[in-house]
């Protein structure tokens, strides 16, 4: 067991945990945030994708020691009343459909805007490909990236 | 089964205050749609569940029924009951329902059957509570209740210039009776209906507090995760958990058994105070199985068997004419041989669910699921405890697709609560949800076409052979008849060959096998419209005239279906060297649909360069969920056509996660065009299942079109043709 402090959302938390446990459980489980998701385990769907120290990592394969002293960003601490020109897209075009691996497509989305804020269709597609969706819902979130992108030049987030 | 809910127990699930208006449906025995009744005023709340509610001092609550999957049905199905209130859906709150035997047994979502089975029983219900509130607002102003209209919550008498809210007349109208035939709504009124209005979920899906199943925390539970046979069929001989209970945070191992379908499997369970524990628990053990012969059991070698088996007669599905005769006669023939994949639902939600067994042996469960209605009525008798001792709280599904209509991962978690006296939160892994099924069956079909002097097709046969999805789930299941879920679709098509049929060649299996979005026709379609094909290009007709010939004699949705398609397509466009376009339509229970699909040569392979699809509906609630599903089927059928696909060998399967599961990535969607028949009327189809089946074999036809190259075994590499 490993006394850890994660700072999740601008906010601490001290945890005891299994050094070797994966972030996502920690935030899950621990921290208590449920909107970053279990999809795989082994980074290959991105349901678990967070934001550490603003770049996307999968959450299910970063042990959570290798999160302290870093800031982590998940999809709660992204606005507080879902204003986040991304979300707003997300709910102009409709996007989810279950909505459990769009937390994942968010988080890689908003980190994605932050390093390109003009990205071409191509580029879209190459920053989301990680991201699975079986619902099946890749074309919207094509006009949606690209929508809010749009929106964060008008009033940048 | 008549049942009995305390009024108490009622009010307090529904923090209803007292002295309001309820509609609800009195007692139907789990099956028909019972009468609407008016429970306001029942002293006990007999066999009967509310579908609206309005509370004097709160807001107004309507009940959804059909567990929200992603397909929309959390905003369809209250939006039914909105329209005739007249209510907008932010006026109202939507509850969803959970599992009440009263409700009845279409208390599920499958089948594309929500808003096709529901569209006017959930509309009376509206139409009957509004008549209600606008009797009992006329009756208190002594206006006739013909001059009063209703907007916004509120029951409006214009001329004298007053009004009063819903709530406001929620005890007056708690006295009326229902009405039996309340009118409904004139379309042309609607607010909601056949709008695009943007749905109440999604804003809970951007921002990470919509509630799925494995999101869901009681006081003192434990988690588990369940160890179980890696070979289909084998038996638990013995297991050591010594290493395992040394792992911290992990307090009890113990067994449980999966239900699926008919089979019953032993798994080993470790509890323990954290999920990553208990994970790492069960890594630690030891167990010993016994795999009863069933680790010899090749994949490739029951294809093999398929083959062989498609040389049986078979028996009967379904004739027309005289088939034998018509072929042995006709000048021109062909035969072809098609081939289909297992393949694995992968809803993006691991199966998981918390359950806790009671001291006083009420059930409580927490799950994502299809079907509430199901596990409250078999979990009682498997368990041998009262319906109503059993609560389902369904929350959001990430995903069905048919996998979650199987309620084994329910059942495993149950057991453990009880033998544990803890609530239980059993979650399965990725691999555990690749590599123990149930899985959609394969189906290989053996086809017989003719043609007259004349190049028109005078005889047809589909043979198809399959285990059967039936069999997995019926122990009685009776192999000497035909089976309709095996066979689904391929006598309904609306072609006119004169002389037709269709035969069905069982194969035994012992795998687990499910449903699958669009079921049988997944596979089916895939073969007999690109059989159909081979018949046009042995006609040396274009294959959408060829389709279009056989559907000349009299008006059919399919042809006005597939002249749609001609229309958005631009099919007699002529498209630049190296592409190639194909046209694919399937009718089957769910629904109607077509594709048109376009590609080129890339390289050694094939890039999907357009997706056309029409759907036909009659009448539909919100075209841009429509839109969205049909978009979503498309994806998940390329999926189906072009990666792995389920393979088992040594009697286990071989995929484990999505890295050699895959499914389609944004990069490899192509542009979609969904339109959308929907004239009105009383024609209502399904939504969610019908985009799926014509996908592939336009695909395949189409690529047979750029190359020449004819494809009859799925999956195939599209990189290498």
């Amino acid at each position: 067991m490993a006394a850890i402090t994660l700072t999740v959302n601008n906010k601490q938390y001290k945890i005891d945990v299994d050094p070797q446990m994966p972030l996502l459980w920690a935030i899950r489980d621990f921290v208590g945030l449920k909107g970053t998701k279990f999809g795989c385990g082994m980074a290959q769907c991105g349901a678990c994708t967070v934001l550490m120290d603003g770049n996307p990592v999968r959450s299910c394969s970063t042990p959570v020691t290798a999160a302290a002293n870093k800031k982590i960003s998940t999809i709660e601490g992204l606005s507080d009343s879902i204003e986040h020109p991304v979300q707003q897209a997300w709910i102009e075009f409709q996007v989810p459909q279950c909505g459990y691996c769009q937390s994942g497509q968010i988080m890689t989305a908003v980190a994605f805007l932050k390093k390109n804020p003009n990205p071409t269709e191509e580029q879209i597609d190459a920053a989301m490909q990680g991201n699975l969706c079986r619902c099946g819902t890749y074309p919207r979130i094509r006009k949606a990236v690209k929508r809010a992108a749009e929106l964060m030049k008008a009033k940048p987030f | 089964m008549r049942t009995t809910l305390s009024r108490r127990r009622f009010l307090r699930l529904s923090s209803f205050t007292g002295a309001g208006l309820i509609i609800g449906l009195n007692g139907v025995d789990g099956k028909a749609f019972g009468q609407l009744v008016n429970l306001s005023n029942d002293a006990e709340l007999v066999g009967v569940t509310p579908f609206v509610l309005i509370d004097p001092k709160g807001g107004i609550t309507i009940y959804n029924t059909k567990p929200e999957l992603g397909q929309g049905t959390f905003q369809s199905i209250p939006s039914l009951i909105a329209e005739e209130l007249d209510l907008t859906l932010d006026l109202v709150t939507i509850r969803q329902s959970g599992g009440q035997i009263e409700l009845g047994a279409d208390q599920f979502s499958g089948g594309s059957a929500s808003i096709r089975t529901s569209y006017t029983k959930y509309r009376k219900v509206g139409a009957a509570a509004r008549e209600m509130l606008v009797t009992a607002a006329s009756q208190a102003w002594g206006v006739p209740a013909q001059e009063c209209i209703t907007e916004n919550g509120k029951v409006l008498h214009k001329a004298s210039n007053r009004s009063a809210t819903y709530q406001e007349l929620a005890a007056a109208a708690a006295k009326l009776e229902v009405p039996k035939d309340p009118k409904l709504k004139d379309p042309s009124q609607f607010i909601l209906l056949g709008k695009r209005i943007k749905r109440p979920d999604i804003p809970l899906k951007s921002n990470g507090t919509a509630v799925f199943g494995i999101d869901v925390e009681v006081p003192g539970m434990l988690y588990a995760s369940i160890e179980r046979c890696p070979v289909f069929g084998g038996k638990l001989i013995s297991f050591d958990d010594a290493a395992a209970k040394k792992v911290k945070g992990v307090q009890q191992v113990i067994t449980c058994e999966r239900l699926i379908g008919k089979y019953r499997f032993e798994g080993v369970a470790v509890l323990a105070d954290n999920y990553w524990a208990s994970v790492q628990g069960r890594k630690a053990l030891k167990v010993k199985w016994d795999y009863q012969g069933y680790e010899k059991f090749s994949l490739t070698a029951y294809e093999q068997q398929l083959r062989e088996l498609a040389k049986s007669e078979g028996v009967v599905d379904h004739t027309k004419g005289d088939f034998d005769k018509a072929f042995a006669e006709a000048p021109t023939k062909l035969e072809a041989f098609y081939e289909t994949p297992m393949v694995s639902h992968s809803p993006m939600e691991p199966m998981n669910c918390l359950a806790h067994w009671k001291e006083n042996n009420q059930i409580e469960i927490w799950t994502s699921t299809q079907v509430p209605f199901s596990i409250k009525n078999s979990f009682s008798k498997e368990y041998k405890v009262k319906p109503e001792d059993i609560t389902v709280h369904v929350q959001f599904n990430g995903g069905g697709f048919g996998r979650r209509l199987y309620p084994d991962y329910v059942h495993e978690a149950v057991q453990l609560s009880k033998k544990a006296g803890k609530p239980v939160k059993a979650i399965w892994t990725r691999e555990d949800d690749t590599q123990q099924g149930p899985f959609r069956p394969m189906t290989f079909s053996a086809f017989k076409g003719a043609l007259d002097a004349n190049k028109k097709p005078v005889a047809f046969q589909h043979k198809v052979v399959s285990p059967s999805i039936g069999a997995a789930t019926n122990p009685n299941y009776d192999k000497t008849k035909t089976d309709g879920g095996m066979t689904e679709g391929i006598s309904e098509q609306a072609y006119e060959i004169p002389n037709m049929k269709n035969l069905y060649v069982h194969a035994d299996m012992h795998v687990p096998l499910a449903a699958w979005r669009a079921v049988t026709s997944t596979t089916l379609a895939f073969s007999h419209e690109c059989f159909l094909d081979e018949m046009a290009v042995k006609a040396g007709a274009d294959p959408m005239a060829f389709r279009l010939s056989m559907l000349d004699s009299k008006q059919s949705d399919t042809k006005r279906l597939l002249e749609k398609l001609k229309e958005v397509s631009n099919w007699d466009k002529p498209l630049p060297a190296g592409w190639g376009r194909g046209v694919a339509q399937w009718e089957f229970f769910a629904g109607l649909a077509g594709n048109v699909v376009e590609v080129s040569k890339k390289g050694d392979g094939i890039k999907i360069e357009k997706v056309y699809a029409v759907i036909d509906l009659g009448t539909l609630v919100n075209p841009d969920m429509v839109e969205a599903q049909v978009e979503g089927a498309i994806v998940m059928a390329i999926t189906a056509a072009i990666k792995n696909g389920i393979r088992i060998e040594n009697g286990k399967t071989i995929q484990s996660n999505f890295h050699n599961n895959p499914i389609l990535k944004i990069t490899e969607t192509p542009p979609i065009e969904v339109f959308i028949l929907a004239e009105g009327g009383e024609k209502i189809k399904g939504v969610g299942e019908p985009g799926l089946p014509p996908l592939a074999p336009a695909l395949c036809n189409a690529i047979f079109a750029a190359t020449g190259k004819r494809i009859r075994r799925l999956p195939f590499d599209i990189n290498k043709i």
